[in-house]
């Protein structure tokens, strides 16, 4: 019973998140200042997101093989390969990383 | 460092500018970047499903969670948190902070889409990290309205699926970080980031985050180390503001 109540409640409040960023009056979006920090906290927040997932294993720092899975996505973006290229370069490279330290 | 690139499955990317009107981009273009989205992150419920059925949750719950929900980082937030015995609180709690992200999405979408509000209740379902990314790498309102819906529609359906396959099969696959599934969430990060680093601005407002992000990481409760990086969008709006008005100081 207690996973349900976390599951609802997680539910309740994402959704009304989502809403609330979705109702923002048309007039306050158009104050150059709110356009500015709306375009930009995109960019920090996914950006916080992709370092978390590659370096943190809950709360603590670490550096295993999902930073070579990475770095390999990274490449492949900088050679200008397809989205979903980029995606299998990281899971592959990351697998082989493990494969041969583990 | 060389210059970012887009993917080449992008295309041409306009550069938004106030008087040309940016080229509008052929639909089918628009589809295949919201398809590969879509199916490239939905895949990776499996993933979700495997480690939400390994952790003790059970089938029913584990899909209610991604057909409910539908945050990846949160729902991955709270099976971990119910896990180490965190009360149903504490857990919605930590999942709702790493949520919060999606209201500011949701800002920056209603200016996009400008869609109409008998619609927003609908598509505020879909407001996520990879159908603002893609929809902010549309040129015009139409693109941007083309590339939410198919990331959104293939995506909801790929991830709802997947993760009744790795509930189901959570027994047979094993870990499935022997595969390297675990570097599939960060890689399509950075795949949808990447367009975005255009400008010193951005550049600069992602490295900021970054840095806070997992510096504060040990120091604050789960999800809420995101919110603080966000932190560096009007923290870099606000020196890059300074160093303007500096700027016309000296022409006087």
């Amino acid at each position: 019973m207690s996973t349900w109540i976390a599951i609802g409640l997680t539910f309740v409040g994402c959704y009304l998140v989502k809403l609330a960023g979705l109702l923002v009056p048309a007039g306050a979006l158009e104050r150059p200042l709110v356009r500015r920090l709306a375009a930009l906290l995109p960019v920090a927040l996914l950006a916080a997101l992709t370092a978390q997932q590659a370096f943190a294993d809950g709360r603590e720092l670490v550096l295993d093989a999902k930073a070579a899975g990475l770095a390999a996505a990274a490449v492949a973006l900088l050679l200008r390969a397809p989205f979903l290229v980029v995606i299998a370069a990281a899971v592959a490279v990351t697998a082989g990383v493990r494969a041969l330290t583990g | 460092m060389a210059e970012q690139t887009v993917p080449s499955d992008a295309g041409e990317l306009a550069q938004p500018k106030p008087e040309p009107k940016p080229e509008p981009k052929p639909d089918a273009a628009v589809v295949r970047d919201g398809l590969g989205v879509g199916v490239a992150v939905g895949l990776s419920g499996f993933a979700f499903g495997v480690t939400s059925a390994g952790s003790g949750l059970t089938v029913p719950q584990t899909c209610v969670l991604s057909l409910l929900v539908f945050t990846g980082a949160s729902q991955f937030a709270l099976v971990g948190a119910l896990v180490g015995g965190g009360n149903p609180f504490t857990a919605a709690a930590g999942a709702f902070f790493l949520g919060v992200r999606n209201a500011f999405y949701g800002l920056r979408l209603s200016q996009l889409l400008a869609l109409p509000r008998a619609v927003r209740p609908f598509a505020a379902h879909w407001v996520i990290d990879e159908t603002t990314a893609v929809t902010l790498a549309q040129p015009t309102r139409r693109s941007a309205r083309i590339g939410f819906t198919v990331t959104g529609i293939s995506l909801y359906v790929l991830w709802n699926l997947t993760t009744l396959l790795g509930a189901l099969g959570a027994e047979a696959i094993g870990d499935t970080d022997a595969w390297g599934l675990d570097a599939a969430g960060p890689a399509v990060f950075l795949a949808l980031l990447a367009p975005m680093l255009r400008t010193t601005r951005e550049r600069a407002a992602a490295a900021l985050a970054v840095v806070l992000g997992l510096g504060l990481l040990p120091v604050l409760p789960g999800g809420v180390p995101v919110l603080v990086a966000a932190l560096a969008a009007p923290v870099v709006l606000y020196v890059e503001g300074r160093s303007a008005r500096a700027a016309r100081e000296e022409l006087r």
